[in-house]
């Protein structure tokens, strides 16, 4: 997120506060001194970790510090899971099976690697998909479960820990 | 403590094999293959049925069947051990039954009977005050029955993830220790005795879907059946989707999963780090048990194999012996 902050002494650490408060972390902060830049405002890039739906209290946070947020920049998708596929994924439209994941709006296919040994044998891709939380990859594994019905091909899982 | 045994397979012959070489106590009063039988009170030398069934292909008298020595002979535990019919469980299921209506304990490496009818033969045992054990079912060597009851008893089993087929831990192994496509690894283990000449049952999952029945019904409910589990084989798997794994770490095994907190019973193909404990190599088999007090427990061993089913087959009898001298905790 792009933040402005006064330019005073003890600025910087009253808009890092807020974050720490909500169980956040921070990865970077590019702290930018652009003199051509009206009054003694200063423009801070954070990029940090949150937990799942803590976006809100950070914002309201932050302004009661003072501090003015400029821009929200992508939220990242911070839960991974990677699956492989084995069938004719090309012939049974790649694009569309990975846009089924991304127009959920709540996870996204970020890596797409695929081996395609000849024209009339299967393919076999791995793919990795993010999520913002837990929940909304299951539901995306559950869309891709049923394309996988649909299409026919071989959807293989990560095992995970029972909690 | 006297024994019948009816199967003269690997199994029926590594168990022999085994008590002839140990001195533990244990007589052989009867055996019967699909052909013969050999019925003696006085107990059978197995050095001499061992070589008969070598030379003549028949164990004894081919007038008597398995029937017959269940019906008719002298003995304490019925050892049986014939091949598994999946579908029907039999002819073992009458055999068994037979036997704890005869008022004797049952030790058994048949996946058949037990994984079809199991909370019927476990009531009729209970009602006739027998033992039924059933090692040699699920995991070969590997002491997961004895785990369950005595090792764990008192925990609560939150989940069990297994690899519980070994020929297809091998063609999965060699697909991706060598690249070889599916086909080439299958026909490797059908050359090393490995795979049956109809593998379907392996690589389509059903193996090990029946050994999750047989343990699903052990920790989580006796009413678990084969139609239960969702099941995918390994049959569909490229040498491809293996290296794609490998680039992350990772590899591709075929697990039996039972989940009772989820209501999931499953068999499929799934994505591990190369380090993880269920990652083995070749036809070895793995058991990962969750479990409330104890945690994660994992055991490791051979999955098949005339002696080392021998192995799970000869700790039931002890395990029996001793419930009947009074020694070891009543388990049934």
């Amino acid at each position: 997120m792009k933040l402005e902050i006064k330019d005073a002494p003890g600025q910087l650490v009253a808009a890092l506060k807020p974050i720490s408060e909500v169980g956040g972390n921070i990865i970077a902060v590019i702290h930018q001194r652009d003199d051509k830049q009206r009054g003694k405002m200063l423009s801070v890039q954070i990029v940090l970790e949150l937990p799942d739906h803590r976006m809100k209290d950070l914002t309201r946070l932050l302004r009661e510090q003072g501090v003015n947020i400029q821009r929200i920049g992508h939220e990242r998708l911070l839960y991974q899971k990677a699956v492989m596929m084995i069938g004719h994924l090309i012939h049974t439209d790649l694009g569309d099976t990975v846009d089924r994941i991304d127009r959920t709006g709540f996870a996204e296919v970020t890596e797409l690697n695929i081996s395609m040994p000849a024209i009339t044998e299967v393919s076999s891709a791995r793919l990795l998909i993010k999520s913002v939380n837990k929940e909304d990859m299951e539901q995306a594994m559950d869309i891709l479960r049923r394309v996988a019905k649909e299409k026919d091909f071989l959807l293989v899982e990560p095992l995970e820990e029972v909690e | 403590m006297k024994v019948a045994i009816l199967g003269m397979g690997s199994v029926g012959k590594g168990v022999l094999r085994m008590l002839g070489e140990k001195d533990l106590g244990i007589d052989v009063t009867a055996v019967a293959d699909s052909k013969s039988a050999l019925i003696d009170k006085n107990g059978i030398s197995i050095a001499d049925i061992l070589r008969v069934k070598q030379k003549s292909g028949f164990c004894g008298d081919r007038s008597l069947g398995a029937l017959d020595v269940v019906k008719k002979a002298d003995y304490d535990v019925l050892v049986e051990v014939t091949p598994t019919n999946a579908i029907t469980g039999e002819p073992a299921l009458t055999h068994i039954l037979e036997a704890i209506d005869r008022g004797h304990d049952i030790v058994t490496s048949n996946k058949g009977p037990i994984s079809r009818e199991f909370s019927l033969l476990m009531s009729k045992a209970r009602e006739k005050g027998v033992q039924i054990r059933y090692e040699a079912t699920v995991g070969g060597a590997i002491p997961i029955m004895h785990t369950l009851d005595q090792g764990l008893a008192g925990n609560r089993i939150l989940a069990i993830f297994g690899v519980l087929n070994g020929t297809c831990n091998f063609i999965l192994t060699r697909m991706a220790d060598e690249g070889l496509t599916y086909e080439q690894a299958l026909l490797e283990a059908r050359e090393m005795g490995y795979a049956e000449a109809d593998p379907t049952y392996d690589v389509k999952g059903i193996d090990p879907a029946i050994k999750l029945v047989i343990l699903a019904n052990k920790f989580w409910k006796e009413t678990v059946r084969l139609e239960d589990v969702d099941i995918t084989g390994i049959n569909k798997l490229t040498n491809n989707a293996l290296r794609l794994a490998e680039e992350q770490h990772c590899t591709i095994r075929l697990i039996a999963e039972a989940i009772p907190g989820r209501g999931i019973l499953r068999v499929a193909p799934r994505l591990l780090p190369i380090t993880h404990p269920l990652v083995v190599e070749g036809t070895l088999n793995a058991i990962t048990i969750e479990t409330d007090m104890a945690g994660e427990i994992t055991l490791i061993g051979k999955g098949a194999g005339s002696v080392e089913t021998a192995s799970a087959i000869l700790g039931d009898l002890l395990c029996i012996r001793d419930i009947h001298e009074g020694s070891h905790p009543e388990t049934a």
